[in-house]
């Protein structure tokens, strides 16, 4: 059985995960998960899910080999390049998964969370598709930070709500939306961005993102005839890194998810209760959520998915952190070197290859590039002067 | 057979037999921490509450709204925290039961068995954990009931009919029947729901059933006690005490108290 099988029926990866929700929101879960068992055994569900991904995403992504990067560190790099789908990212790849899934339901709008945007603009690219209204709760930080997606979403056709409570980045967002939720839940599905919520969620969109490692695999096996070394990923909630791992985490790949040195949840949490799930979190001495700091909105979340808590906790992923100034440097060090411009959030995972190459010589490195820089580049201008 | 045999704890000693004795039960929400709080409670007391709701202030407060999240931001922005909310309650002289509404993390990070010996220390009887539902309660109701903490569980307007006598048997103090789908705060009318939920509880257990969330005033609190043993009042409470102090919200509790005295 593999590593990353299916969560007991309590939803736990060992002892984390589970479904802290509101009472309200109980069954309004419970109805979420049997219909995402019955949609993910349909093979119609699935055929229409793949069709979408191949001819509205663009699938399958190519693997890309970085030469230029390889030689000056030493190492072989592989991008997996999700930055390549539909809306620029691979949060495509859950959204589609839960439209479908939402419209399957009987459900008419979307709410989601967003922190870079990205997650935003994919939902309301997939509600235009489907026909669905959609709203987005975004922390007031970073609708200033990402106006560009801010602004996407409304040419979407997607109300964006700022959120001004808390810290106002994601997770004050994620609170938002489940306040939504609460209040809307028989017409409204919560469109969850990231591995990580009551369950299903963890389960389901890691799931809907293991077409990610299942290509990922199949292409290294195609490229090298065999996994490479070593797989790495950049960790917010931690969907990407997800979604490669599951074609890994049966080899003997070391997996590695990077988090920001200012939200390290794995590094420097200890197991909580937020968002409707039991994991690693940042948190003060009296159990307050702690907020978390980083250069990337997308990044900046105190807590982390059950499943990476759960892998970490057995040893079989490793979390280690980057700071803001190795990112910047590792952003710029990608548009140079292979004329890739890296969303800030994937920045991270090449910093940490930059500067443990060393250790890494002769070795084959893939990263997932889980989304482009586009939507970074105004903040990049403010900080590197133009 | 809902909650134990024989042996209730005080809060549904006292609630069953003020029950019995035809009085509706008034239980306002006071965020501990806030400037007067201490002073609101007694004030509460004194107008005729039966028992208090401590709000324990949490970073992450998603079943409630605006009011009560400013309430629980200024707390914590002065420095508050579950150590001085407790002293305080300890020095609290009243004659009712004290309860506290708290997140789960608040629980989970203090420690289940530590955290129900924290409360009973502090005088407090019972505790509402709006984000701990049925299927996660089993490691804190087992401390709590070990400690002799009553557990409110809450019953929800989504739940299904054979839901409900599920929780109605983990309940111990009253079953908390939330007035509507959405989080705390006031509103222009009692939604439909709340008296819904409350008659389909009041048919399955003999636990008191109490309305909160969205019973905004007292014309709502009197509808609510149509139906239900009583009601909480949450952001109604909490926004006086915020805008007009101590006395206002004993002035309220009053003005309720007559509104569900049939």
């Amino acid at each position: 059985m593999s590593i990353m099988a299916e969560p007991s029926a309590e939803g736990r990866f060992g002892e984390f995960g589970g479904r802290f929700v509101p009472e309200t929101l109980v069954p309004a879960c419970q109805e979420l998960e049997a219909a995402f068992r019955e949609a993910w055994s349909d093979p119609s569900f699935i055929a229409e899910l793949d069709n979408l991904l191949r001819e509205y995403a663009g699938r399958p992504s190519i693997l890309t080999e970085c030469h230029n990067l390889g030689a000056q560190l030493g190492i072989r790099l592989l991008l997996k390049r999700e930055d390549l789908n539909h809306t620029g990212s691979h949060k495509i790849n859950n959204v589609l998964g839960q439209a479908l899934l939402a419209k399957r339901m009987g459900k008419t709008r979307l709410v989601a969370e967003t922190g870079a945007g990205q997650h935003g603009v994919a939902s309301a690219t997939a509600a235009a598709l489907l026909g669905m209204t959609c709203k987005v709760y975004m922390g007031a930080v970073d609708v200033e930070r990402q106006g560009l997606n801010v602004f996407r979403m409304h040419l979407l056709g997607s109300e964006v709500e700022a959120v001004h409570s808390g810290s106002r980045t994601l997770k004050d967002a994620v609170n938002e939306a489940m306040r939504d939720w609460v209040a809307n839940v028989g017409e409204t599905h919560y469109c969850l961005g990231s591995v990580m919520g009551p369950h299903p969620y963890p389960w389901m969109v890691r799931e809907f993102h293991r077409v990610i490692g299942k290509e990922a695999f199949a292409q290294c096996n195609d490229l090298l005839g065999s996994p490479p070394d070593v797989v790495v990923a950049c960790v917010g909630g931690g969907s990407n890194a997800m979604g490669i791992f599951s074609g890994f985490v049966d080899t003997p790949a070391r997996l590695i998810g990077v988090e920001p040195a200012g939200g390290a949840a794995v590094g420097r949490g200890i197991p909580g209760v937020v968002h409707g799930m039991r994991s690693y979190l940042m948190q003060d001495e009296y159990g307050q959520v702690q907020e978390a700091h980083s250069i990337s909105a997308g990044l900046d979340y105190p807590g982390v998915g059950p499943e990476h808590s759960y892998l970490a906790s057995i040893g079989r992923a490793e979390y280690p952190t980057v700071t803001d100034a190795e990112v910047i440097e590792a952003f710029q060090m990608m548009a140079r070197s292979e004329g890739i411009i890296p969303a800030l959030e994937c920045a991270h995972a090449m910093a940490w290859i930059a500067r443990e190459a060393p250790t890494m010589q002769g070795q084959t490195v893939l990263m997932n590039l889980s989304g482009r820089g586009d939507k970074d580049v105004n903040q990049m201008m403010e900080i590197l002067g133009g | 057979m809902t909650a134990t045999d024989t042996t209730f704890g005080r809060m549904e000693t006292e609630f069953r037999a003020k029950r019995a004795a035809g009085r509706k039960l008034l239980v306002p929400y006071v965020t501990g921490g806030l400037p007067g709080w201490q002073q609101a409670i007694r004030a509460a007391a004194a107008a005729g509450a039966d028992a208090i709701e401590i709000g324990l202030p949490f970073s992450d407060p998603v079943m409630d709204g605006p009011v009560i999240q400013e309430a629980s931001q200024r707390a914590l922005d002065a420095g508050v925290n579950i150590n001085i909310i407790f002293d305080q309650a300890r020095e609290l002289d009243v004659e009712i039961p004290l309860a506290v509404m708290c997140y789960y993390n608040t629980i989970h990070h203090a420690g289940h068995e530590r955290f129900a010996h924290m409360l009973d220390v502090a005088g407090i009887v019972a505790a509402i954990v709006p984000d701990l539902p049925l299927e996660e309660s089993a490691p804190w109701c087992t401390a709590a009931d070990a400690e002799g903490i009553e557990t409110v569980m809450l019953a929800a307007p989504t739940a299904p009919d054979e839901r409900l006598p599920r929780i109605a048997a983990r309940c111990r103090g009253f079953v908390y029947s939330v007035g509507l789908l959405g989080v705390t705060g006031e509103r222009t009318s009692l939604a439909a729901s709340a008296t819904n939920l409350a008659a389909r509880l009041k048919a399955i257990t003999d636990v008191p059933v109490l309305v909160g969330v969205g019973v905004s005033n007292a014309d709502q609190a009197r509808e609510a006690c149509r139906v239900a043993d009583g009601v909480i009042q949450g952001a109604s409470v909490v926004k006086r005490l915020m805008d007009h102090g101590p006395e206002a919200v004993g002035e309220y509790v009053a003005e309720v108290r007559a509104a569900i005295t049939f």
